[in-house]
């Protein structure tokens, strides 16, 4: 006897429709897994029988063999469990096989038969939609997730529960979708006193989705001002929070009970990060931190300390907002669209940039720590900004403007820059050209220059970029120390 | 090409000891060497400010016509000779060893810009090794071509002092730029201005000296932010009240306009 079940597996974001068929032949009781199964997947023998048994069914008694299809693609980890159980139960005239058939399924079982969540249950939901299946059969908690593929789940707390519902003896019960809002606040401006040329560029940062190097001595407060680019920056719209999901669930980081990512995402990964972990890869083709950044901001704390081939895996997803990951088992691409955010101090025993404090780094080591940067990433930041030491008496007033406010000005900005964009006017052209002449800037250092102060003019609600804005503009550039070598 | 000893440039001749004979490498015409000239030396490892202040000197003698000379060494000497090329203005660079050596290897692209439109010199012969024994006597040709020698930063047993030596042993005159007494990095030139050397305080009490005149530029209108500097931009928006990107926009016109200059997030006046 035979019988037939559904699911999908993942090839970087990619679902590719996997038949799990069960054929139960006479002879000794055995069960056999073929299909290019990994060792976690091999392994669901063990729980598929234990979880049969616990739910009260019956293990068939004779030869069981389970092929997974296509035979010659990877199939990895424990989201084949219930499919395997359910096509055996079918196999078994346990439950109904036309009805299964009209089903994708997904979950990893525990001993006692309750279902376990698995990553990438949206991307298996995506699949099932577009292979016009009616329903997918997922653990309870990944209802919601499956849900925001717009297909209908059925969501099953134990083997059991699916059974009884695959032989019409229950109803789906309900779910709710959360509303797509972060579930901690972000962390507030407020929080941030002083630092008027460090908040200012990290508001224009937000409103052009600029690229931001914060340099300066430690304990200056580039990283709390970094991490609280989040909190300005507006809402992601419905299909981008759909696409950043994805990349999400596949890395297995969506709350159960919030999936929606609807907010601009934010990753901060240590400087001791691989390639892989950064760029994705890895056996299993996951995505890395910069996919998981997507539509979002990624983080590099302490700059110069990233491994450097780390670092100029980044220019090409700085450039195509998209990775391809090549591996012999082939390629796969990955939305990689972020926004850059850096720290970093100006030389490497830090005493740079301090007033009270006396730089000892020679010549050379602070040529090598500079070494470190490539020009091509150093070009990548639109915005270069140096946060001193702050002075005592700054730290004496009152809190700073909240991210609330900072927000709604950032959304403003956004739309005036989506319609029609600010033009320079002659006068700007004039101080643009004599900027060229008298600091060192280069052709792109111009060109970056120029798509700040559009920034700028847009969030002054300006419809022209006048020489105020450019001059500003140019105060962000690259130091002549950063840009010449 | 070299320079026969009788051919050198009078004031070089005039040294004690005069190298046998000069190489010299770049498009610059061996006449350079007989115009007004002025050395700009200094420590290796400068500050930011040491560096402001070679750049902007090395700037302003090159547009007022005079031949920027120094070392090509990292730091003061590297900064001077970008000053002058910046004007577009003649600087000449001395080495300490062969003409054809680029050293340092950080500084090759500036030998190549400065050979485009001056000249590298010196008495060594192509092919000849960097030694720290050769460098001391690089500095009596530095010194030699020069008028006047500019000691912009100097620790207690700095090059730029042995520099300084020779400049007055040949009866040149020697200026210092005024350091912080508690910076390690001024004590060789606040030395210097203790032994009798002229404090510079700006460009033109150097010009002077040569019995020139600085090139007109336009009165400088700096306006109240610039009575402020140094600074970092927070403390003049905490001073002056005005938002950060007035006060970021009006740093950048002076800085344009060459009055100021940032350098590790703090604003100083450069005229």
């Amino acid at each position: 006897m035979l019988a037939r079940a559904v699911t999908f597996a993942l090839v970087g974001l990619e679902p590719r429709r996997v038949e799990v068929e069960a054929h139960i032949q006479g002879g000794a009781p055995s069960l056999t897994i073929v299909g290019l199964a990994d060792r976690a997947c091999q392994e669901a023998k063990q729980r598929v029988r234990s979880g049969i048994l616990s739910a009260e069914l019956e293990f068939p008694g004779s030869r069981v063999t389970v092929n997974l299809a296509p035979a010659e693609l990877k199939k990895e980890g424990s989201g084949y469990d219930l499919t395997i159980a359910l096509a055996l139960l079918a196999a078994s005239h346990q439950i109904p096989r036309n009805r299964l058939a009209e089903h994708a399924s997904c979950g990893e079982l525990a001993l006692d038969g309750r279902l376990r969540r698995v990553g990438g249950v949206l991307a298996v939901a995506d699949g099932a939609r577009r292979a016009e299946l009616e329903r997918i059969i997922c653990p309870y908690d990944a209802c919601a997730e499956a849900a925001l593929a717009g297909i209908e789940p059925v969501g099953v707390r134990h083997l059991s529960d699916a059974v009884a519902y695959l032989r019409g003896e229950l109803e789906p019960p309900e779910f709710v979708i959360g509303n797509g809002m972060p579930r901690r606040r972000p962390l507030d401006l407020a929080d941030v006193r002083g630092q008027e040329r460090g908040r200012r560029a990290l508001e224009l940062a937000a409103a052009g989705r600029h690229n931001l190097l914060l340099g300066g001595p430690p304990g200056t407060g580039k990283t709390m001002l970094a991490r609280r680019l989040p909190g300005i920056l507006p809402p992601l719209e419905e299909e981008q929070a759909l696409e950043v999901t994805r990349i999400h669930s596949v890395a297995g980081l969506v709350d159960p009970d919030q999936p929606l990512i609807g907010y601009a995402p934010f990753r901060a990964p240590h400087h001791s990060a691989s390639t892989a972990a950064i760029v994705g890869g890895g056996p299993r083709l996951r995505p890395g931190e910069a996919s998981l950044a997507h539509l979002g901001v990624l983080l590099l704390d302490e700059l110069a300390e990233f491994q450097r081939p780390a670092l100029e895996a980044l220019r090409q997803p700085l450039e195509d907002g998209e990775l391809v990951v090549a591996r012999a088992v082939g390629s796969v691409r990955f939305p990689a669209r972020f926004q850059l955010i850096a720290t970093m101090n100006l030389c490497p025993c830090g005493a740079r940039g301090d007033p009270g404090a006396h730089c000892t780094c020679s010549a050379q080591r602070l040529a090598r720590y500079r070494d470190k940067l490539s020009r091509a990433l150093l070009d990548r930041f639109d915005l270069v900004v140096t946060i001193p030491r702050a002075h005592a008496l700054d730290l004496q007033g009152g809190p700073g403007e909240a991210s609330e406010a900072v927000r709604s000005r950032v959304v403003g900005a956004r739309l005036r820059l989506a319609g029609a964009r600010p033009k320079r006017t002659a006068s700007a052209d004039e101080l643009l050209t004599r900027a060229v002449e008298r600091l060192p800037l280069s052709g792109r250092g111009r060109a970056k220059v120029a798509g700040v102060a559009r920034t700028i003019a847009a969030l002054a609600g300006s419809d022209a970029v006048l020489p105020e804005h450019l001059a500003e503009a140019l105060a962000y550039r690259a130091p002549a120390e950063l840009a010449t070598p | 090409m070299f320079l026969r000893k009788r051919d050198l440039p009078p004031l070089l001749l005039a040294i004690h000891d005069p190298p046998a004979r000069l190489y010299l490498r770049g498009e610059g015409d061996a006449e350079l060497l007989a115009r007004p000239a002025i050395a700009i030396v200094g420590a290796r490892a400068c500050s930011p400010y040491g560096a402001q202040v070679a750049r902007m000197l090395g700037r302003e003698l090159a547009a007022a016509g005079v031949v920027v000379v120094s070392g090509l060494a990292r730091g003061i000497d590297g900064e001077a000779h970008r000053g002058a090329l910046e004007t577009k203005g003649h600087t000449v660079a001395v080495l300490g060893c062969g003409i054809d050596r680029d050293y340092p290897a950080a500084h090759m692209t500036l030998a190549r810009s400065i050979a485009e439109r001056s000249l590298i010199v010196s008495e060594y012969e192509p092919g000849v090794e960097p030694a720290p024994w050769r460098f001391p006597a690089r500095n009596r040709i530095i010194a030699g071509l020069c008028a006047a020698t500019i000691v912009v930063e100097a620790r207690e047993r700095s090059g730029a002092l042995i520099t300084a030596d020779f400049a007055l042993e040949d009866g040149r005159e020697v200026f210092a730029v005024p350091g912080e007494i508690t910076s390690a990095l001024s004590v060789g030139a606040n030395a210097l201005l203790r032994l009798g050397a002229t404090p510079l305080t700006a460009v033109a009490d150097v010009l002077e000296s040569l019995g020139l005149e600085a090139p007109r530029v336009a009165e400088p209108k700096g306006g109240p932010l610039l009575d402020l500097l140094p600074a970092t931009a927070d403390e003049l928006v905490r001073k002056t009240g005005l938002s950060a990107g007035k006060v970021t926009a009006a740093l950048a016109e002076l800085e344009v306009a060459g009055l100021a200059a940032e350098g590790d997030g703090i604003y100083r006046r450069l005229a």
